[in-house]
């Protein structure tokens, strides 16, 4: 069994329409799983569902093994959930540092070690560290967004479009962050509008249409799909 | 020409008296902002919450002083502090239990918490008025002044006297004290900080484990703790009017907006800004101006731009102008 495994995950906001339909998305450990798709195809209401966000009518969700369907989301980051927004991600009115030091607010044991992991691999932050977020630069904000979520050290990341906004130079850049977070060993699962940029770097790709898994294989597989590239990579 | 009598003279009557007005204001000022911060509403029921602190620290002013306890020349009420803001904190964290947690729960709009709190401060200023009456109440004992107005005319040699209260002084110490550990707390610490990201971005601060039950419960802790202490202050450098602390509620909500509301340097800065326009431009500066014009020289009238039953109006004035100016406050705060 996978890592992640998300299965059969039916479901909409409140008492509304199913939005995902009997939609699977798994992760293995080190390896980045990338959600592509059409808008408004649930990518992100994918991820929530994964994140419990969203109550589910259908299917289960397991970390490692462990059901964790019925679990708050606040919960599912002390099993080992790291989850980035598309947008709010960070304290605009506090600086680099705290941002961090909040992310590792469920950690009682001492976090310098992982907070200077993050300085490592986003050196830009350690050098703003004592900036507020809310002064940073687009891309730098998202870097913020990534450390935070890494504070809780997680085994699984989930980031809602990274790279939404941010121009290609920084797309680049944060791809080859998220690559580096990968080879540590944490399971990445990310919702990209830039599809095929995203499935590049991608092991797993889930094509989603109509909150349905369309097409899912590896992101070379999916790329090198004519049909793929025709209908969601523009040629 | 005179510029050294003006100058006391202005001290005397303005900056002196409008620096303590100030802090008073700024503490007032710091919890409407920080309970707008947290639990995002105008909290009406501040002004009361002052009352009722002062009321409980008058009242153990009382037993106090009936067991024959004093400071020497500082005022009683200091020692009281203490259990006037444990009561005060209960009082608060009731309120909270049994009124605002149903608003939170059914996540109602902010307009409706403040309308609640309309409701609370009118229970409030009756069971005040209950408890204690609706008279004046003086509790100020100890000495009265650091400095007397003939005191310092006899060491100056100067016509003017600056007059200054042990209770000014008292009050701009306290509030710098207070601010300065509400500062610490807030930047320095876990639950400090904590607050801050719940203030800054809720939904971020539930994802990263901070529990709003606690962020809330502090909120109306260090609201009670200010909230005692700016109305004791208040009541030692005035005396205790129950009424006054509805209209006391207009400066304090002008200076939390004026500042930024949800930003505490925004209060701050804003608490004395109101206190001293409202002192400016209630004052008549009949003398002052003759101080400064030719010998023998005295304006007509008494130079004052408003009538100090007016003052109110000032503070109001500012609320209207900052509305339509500058909604967000000196220190960009939130917009209500």
């Amino acid at each position: 069994m996978s890592f992640l495994d998300a299965s059969h995950m039916t479901g909409g906001y409140g008492r509304g329409a199913d939005i995902i339909k009997d939609c699977t998305i798994t992760v293995e450990k080190g390896e980045i799983a990338v959600v592509v798709g059409p808008n408004g195809a649930g990518k992100s209401t994918a991820m929530k569902a994964v994140f419990g966000m969203l109550n589910l009518r259908e299917g289960a969700v397991l970390l490692d093994g462990q059901d964790i369907t019925d679990m708050a989301p606040q919960e599912r980051v002390r099993v080992g959930m790291g989850f980035v927004p598309q947008v709010r991600n960070i304290f605009v009115s506090m600086t680099v540092e705290e941002n961090l030091e909040m992310g590792a607010f469920i950690r009682d044991d001492d976090f310098q070690d992982t907070l200077g992991q993050v300085y490592d691999l986003f050196p830009v932050l350690r050098d703003k560290r004592n900036q507020p977020a809310g002064e940073l630069s687009g891309g730098q904000r998202q870097q913020v967004a990534v450390g935070r979520a890494l504070m809780t050290r997680p085994r699984l990341l989930m980031l809602d479009e990274p790279t939404a906004g941010v121009s290609p130079i920084v797309m680049d850049e944060l791809f080859d962050r998220i690559l580096e977070i990968a080879r540590t060993g944490i399971a990445i699962l990310m919702v990209e509008q830039n599809a095929r940029q995203a499935l590049e770097i991608a092991d797993h790709g889930f094509v989603l249409v109509n909150g349905e898994n369309r097409f899912t294989d590896t992101g070379k597989a999916l790329l090198a799909n004519p049909e793929v590239r025709r209908s969601f990579l523009g040629g | 020409m005179d510029i050294l009598n003006a100058l006391v003279l202005f001290a005397n009557y303005v900056f002196v008296p409008a620096t303590a007005y100030g802090a008073q204001l700024a503490l007032g000022a710091l919890g409407v902002t920080l309970i707008f911060g947290i639990l995002r509403f105008a909290n009406f029921a501040h002004g009361e919450l002052m009352s009722f602190g002062t009321m409980a620290v008058i009242l153990a002013t009382w037993a106090l002083q009936d067991m024959g306890v004093s400071l020497g020349p500082l005022p009683t009420a200091l020692l009281a502090l203490p259990f006037g803001i444990a009561v005060t904190v209960v009082f608060a964290l009731l309120t909270d239990r049994y009124v605002f947690r149903f608003y939170r729960v059914k996540k109602s709009d902010p307009i409706i918490y403040a309308i609640a709190s309309v409701g609370v401060m009118f229970v409030m200023a009756g069971l005040i008025r209950v408890i204690i009456g609706p008279d004046d109440q003086s509790f100020a004992d100890g000495a009265r002044f650091i400095i007397t107005a003939r005191d310092f005319k006899e060491l100056t040699g100067l016509e003017e006297g600056l007059a200054i209260r042990v209770t000014q002084v008292i009050t701009i110490i306290v509030a710098l004290a207070v601010m300065a550990v509400l500062f610490w707390f807030l930047q320095r610490t876990r639950s400090g900080k904590a607050m801050r990201a719940y203030s800054d971005n809720e939904d971020l601060a539930l994802l990263s484990g901070i529990d709003p039950d606690k962020v809330v419960r502090m909120a109306w802790i260090i609201t009670a703790i200010l909230a005692t202490i700016a109305g004791t202050l208040y009541g030692l450098d005035k005396t205790y009017k129950p009424f006054i602390f509805q209209q006391i509620l207009l400066p304090i909500f002008a200076a939390a907006i004026l500042g930024g509301i949800g930003q505490p340097v925004g209060a701050i800065l804003g608490g004395f800004v109101v206190a001293y326009s409202e002192v400016t431009i209630t004052y008549a500066y009949k003398k002052f101006l003759a101080y400064l014009g030719p010998e023998g020289w005295a304006p007509e009238g008494l130079m004052q731009f408003l009538s100090t039953d007016y003052k109110f109006a000032v503070s109001f004035i500012i609320l209207v102008a900052v509305l339509l100016v500058r909604p967000t406050g000196i220190i960009r705060g939130k917009v209500i």
